[in-house]
């Protein structure tokens, strides 16, 4: 009916005025607390961050209080605080991935790669060693890992959503309590239940167990979730063709989850990836190439990094950073794959 | 008005049959979803059973007193032994009160800043970073937390010495601020940050929209919006997340360790540079300790996991029950 | 009375005839604008609304005169939500949100820069769908609850406290329990509750979102009642999707219609005359039910 249309506008944005008033209280801010550090003896970077965000957010508040009231004036405090916080929550991150690239790259060499530590020190140079054997070893502990708490994982979230029995609450609650477990606490129980009366000596099979521990709540608990997205006319529509509800669950109810799960998979072998303290009592972190899991110590990561980081000197700090690097590497790459495929589930 | 001679019929019983396959099925669902009470009950069966013959010997002394010593004779029978994990349960406790009590308020904060105050790409980012930050392991938080923030931290912990000192726990006779109990509740803070704020996060974004924008229509401003909706509703939620990072902080072995300074005499001054954790005595004395000494450190594990266990399992009821105070 | 029972008759048919919706309509004069009520009313000029790319409304020009109740009717999804919501300018909650033209409230538009935007939703006051008293605070604080939430000061808060609730017809229902949560409610009573809550910051216009269409019938009488008492001093638009409603309680019905682009508002005129005498066929075919 209309011939003409105007543009779609938003007026609510923040308008020319207001963004100079904004930017205004920003150099007031950074005026005051260069001031405040020039002529009070406080001093130092915590000095300018904190004067700065308080002059930044009294004078906010003072703008907004004197031309809208009270309430405003609040308000604008409030914004400035969660913005603090937003910041100070981030900050950390930066600092920690800055500081592990800065110091572990130096160490990164291709050496490192194709060498264990079997015939050097964590003191020796650079050149000498790698960490070969800590990689194979993480590999090691997590594929055996993997292969004990994927079935349980799944069973018990299968438990929770598919037959939703008597025990429901309890085990949905135990589940909780168990990510809740200290991984120390993982690793003393199969240094207890197994390893002394059992085995009797320091294998990856031992570490592999504490993981386990430690990883079936997270598979449980995201799996529980995944799976309480599949519609129930899935399930309806396969139980009225007159399948059993184990071949529902097969061949319909899994498969239709797939990239849930694996994203559940993922994410539990992020959480174990740098378990360090049932590692430190149950592997007994050896120096070179173990392939064999069941028998004599294995090294990994954590161990490598906790060992040479231990042993203090320069060469070692790099070699712990170095550690570190390839160790966070891993884990933001399942993490961000598993991030990957939860959208692309999402989004499906 | 009923007639008289109508006869209501008991209901029938339907009773199904399962099929074999599906009675295996079942049979094999329930048992793995039964593993998590098999493996908890086992934990606390055997580090009782491993550690029940210190504390038949140390009574309530194990948690009371804080002597840690063991010796033995050239044979290796211990002669006399005194365990007692009080200055370490004061020091679990302390280093994990201190790392709620900063980080409870960012979390709150950098919440409420991502579901009411974050344009939306940035929300998003953001939620993907400190998810991030959540699965970095615990050894990077350690050795990043002693080489990179312990100066700093150390640095804090002098001004707050200097001006808040007249308060009794800010207080010290001998100024020693290096691995306090300070240090390890900063960098346990550091690491229970994304759990608070994922949890909190969570809860608000639950706050029901018809409140807010009738808040709103009244005239509210976001922060007044926020006083009379969302935080009465999250309440309970944000408490719950708040507990869910104190079971997480108690039980952090790797991280604590390597930032503190462990001392087996009860200190609750928190920026002195002696501080105990249960946890990371179990890593300190593991290395050398006799079989006797392992059965003391297996009745520590089991104190330790008792405490999470409440922590954790109070934290889920709080979190269960957001929004029921508020409806 | 003559009025309910008419309508509730009106209610019944299942064919309703223009004719009968042109009875009820008439049995209540048009009102002029009232000198009682404040200012000069509210008025649009060009209002566009979009969602992202979706464009919702298009070039709405109305003028609600000081104390009169205009009805908004129309099919489902034709933006007369939409449009209420930009005139206290809730719309700019909805992430993607855009508008253009202007909201003149006693003259000055309410999108210029520099407003403050909660001084505009002071004045124009809002009811939604759904009765939504804040359950953590009890009756007496649910309707001071806009004072404290926009932090004005006030002499005599039972005072204020006892004619909101009056006004909004629950005094006499709630006197003796004010200080009950305000889900010990009924659903009526809430939406009651949420009208006093409205009226206890002053607003000049309140904007009523299809307040009935939650509640059961008799519910939606005493809120009808209410608001014919209301109109006498403030401006009320109301959403609603019962033309019945429309006739018992506006001065002046707005027919809105969307015909698969952005929602037009087809035509506006004095209560009686839209059901009675409609100028446009298709306000028409909507009155008397043909469609819609």
């Amino acid at each position: 009916m209309t011939t003409f249309t105007p543009t779609p506008q938003k007026p609510w944005r923040a308008s020319k005025r207001e963004r100079g008033f904004d930017f205004a209280i920003l150099l007031g801010g950074f005026l005051a607390s260069y001031l405040l550090v020039a002529l009070t003896p406080m001093k130092g970077k915590l000095a300018y961050f904190a004067l700065f965000f308080i002059s930044y957010a009294l004078l906010a508040a003072l703008l907004k209080g004197l031309t809208r009231g009270s309430a405003a004036a609040k308000d604008a405090l409030v914004s400035s605080l969660v913005v603090v916080g937003a910041v100070v929550t981030v900050i950390p991150i930066g600092s920690i991935l800055l500081t592990v690239l800065q110091k572990g790259l130096p160490g990164i060499s291709f050496g490192l790669f194709t060498h264990d530590m079997a015939l050097a020190t964590p003191t020796d140079p650079l050149s000498n060693g790698g960490l070969l054997h800590a990689i194979t070893g993480t590999l090691t502990l997590v594929a055996l890992a993997l292969i004990m708490s994927v079935p349980i994982g799944i069973l018990t979230a299968l438990y929770l959503t598919e037959i939703k029995g008597r025990f429901t609450g309890p085990i949905r609650f135990l589940v909780q309590a168990m990510s809740g477990v200290p991984s120390i606490v993982a690793g003393l129980f199969i240094l207890s239940a197994v390893l002394y009366p059992i085995t009797k000596a320091y294998s990856g099979l031992m570490g592999a167990l504490s993981l386990t521990i430690l990883m079936i709540p997270t598979i449980a608990r995201t799996s529980e979730e995944v799976l309480n997205l599949i519609p129930n006319e899935l399930r309806e529509a396969g139980t009225a063709l007159g399948g059993t509800q184990w071949r529902t669950v097969a061949m319909i109810v899994l498969p239709a989850a797939k990239s849930g799960l694996i994203t559940a998979i993922i994410l539990g072998v992020a959480r174990i990836a740098g378990e360090t303290a049932p590692i430190l009592l149950l592997t007994g972190g050896g120096d070179k190439v173990n392939p064999n899991a069941f028998n004599g110590p294995m090294g990994s990561l954590p161990y490598y990094i906790w060992k040479s980081f231990n042993a203090g000197s320069p060469e070692a700090i790099t070699r712990a950073w170095a550690g570190l690097l390839v160790l966070l590497g891993i884990v933001l790459i399942l993490f961000t794959s598993a991030r990957f495929l939860g959208t692309r589930k999402i989004s499906r | 008005m009923s007639t008289p001679n109508l006869v209501i019929p008991s209901p029938r019983e339907i009773t199904t049959e399962p099929r074999r396959s599906d009675k295996v099925f079942r049979g094999v669902v329930t048992g793995g979803g039964l593993s998590s009470l098999l493996i908890l009950g086992l934990i606390a069966v055997f580090l009782g059973y491993r550690g029940f013959e210190v504390l038949r010997q140390e009574g309530f002394g194990f948690i009371m007193n804080s002597d840690w010593s063991i010796t033995t004779d050239d044979a290796g029978n211990v002669v006399e032994s005194h365990f007692g994990l009080a200055a370490m349960l004061v020091g679990t406790i302390l280093c994990s009160l201190v790392a709620v009590v900063i980080a409870v308020p960012i979390s709150i904060f950098s919440a409420l800043f991502l579901n009411f105050y974050s344009p939306n790409w940035l929300k998003k980012l953001l939620i993907a970073i400190i998810d991030m930050m959540a699965a970095f392991p615990s050894i990077l938080f350690g050795i990043w937390g002693f080489l990179v923030l312990m100066p700093s931290v150390e640095y804090w912990a002098k001004l707050i010495h200097r001006y808040l000192g007249f308060i009794p726990i800010f207080d010290m006779q001998v100024p020693v601020f290096t691995r306090s109990p300070f240090v390890a509740g900063v960098v346990l803070a550091i690491m229970i940050i994304p759990i608070i704020t994922s949890v909190s996060r969570e809860v608000f974004a639950q706050a029901p929209l018809d409140r807010i924008q009738a808040a709103y229509a009244l005239g509210a401003t976001r922060w007044a919006m926020i006083k009379a909706v969302v935080i009465p509703y999250g309440r309970s939620g944000v408490i719950g997340g708040a507990m869910l990072g104190l079971g997480r902080a108690m039980g952090e072995t790797v991280a604590v360790f390597t930032v503190l300074n462990i001392v087996f005499q009860v200190n609750w001054h928190m920026l002195l540079g002696a501080g105990g954790n249960v946890a990371s005595l179990i890593i300190l004395k593991f290395g050398d300790a006799s079989p006797y000494e392992i059965k003391a450190l297996m009745a520590a594990g089991l104190v330790l996991f008792l405490l999470t266990l409440v922590v954790n399992a109070s934290a889920n009821f709080i979190v269960k029950r957001t929004g029921k105070s508020g409806r | 009375m003559t009025t309910s029972h008419e309508s509730e008759k009106a209610t019944m048919d299942t064919a309703v005839k223009p004719s009968s919706l042109a009875q009820v309509a008439n049995s209540q004069a048009a009102k002029t604008p009232s000198a009682s009520a404040e200012g000069t009313g509210l008025e649009t000029r060009g209002i566009h609304a979009w969602f992202g790319k979706h464009h919702a409304l298009a070039d709405i020009n109305l003028n609600f005169a000081a104390g009169t109740v205009t009805a908004l009717i129309g099919p489902s999804g034709c933006g007369k939500s939409t449009f209420i919501r930009t005139m206290n300018r809730m719309h700019e909650f909805i992430p993607g949100a855009a508008m253009a033209g202007e909201v003149l409230l006693d003259g000055k538009d309410v999108y210029a820069a520099g407003t403050d935007v909660t001084k505009i939703r002071l004045k124009i006051g809002m009811v939604f769908q759904k009765p939504n008293p804040f359950p953590s605070m009890t009756i007496g604080e649910n309707v001071l609850s806009g004072l404290k939430l926009a932090q004005l000061k006030v002499d005599n808060k039972d005072d204020l406290l006892q004619e909101c609730l009056e006004r909004a017809g629950l005094w006499s229902e709630v006197k003796d329990r004010l200080g009950a949560h305000g889900g010990s409610l009924s659903g009526g009573q809430q939406q009651r509750l949420c009208i006093a809550r409205s009226l206890a910051v002053r607003p000049k216009v309140l904007l009523m979102d299809e307040p009935c269409s939650a509640l059961d019938p008799g519910s939606t009488l005493r809120i009808e009642d209410t608001i014919r008492h209301l109109s006498e001093t403030m401006t009320i638009v109301i959403v609603t999707h019962n033309m019945q409603q429309a006739a018992r309680v506006s001065d002046y019905t707005a027919f809105f219609l969307s015909d698969g682009g952005p929602g037009q508002m087809i035509e506006v005129a004095p209560t009686s005359e839209i059901f009675s005498r409609p100028k446009d066929e298709r306000t028409e075919n909507y009155v008397t039910g043909r469609f819609g």
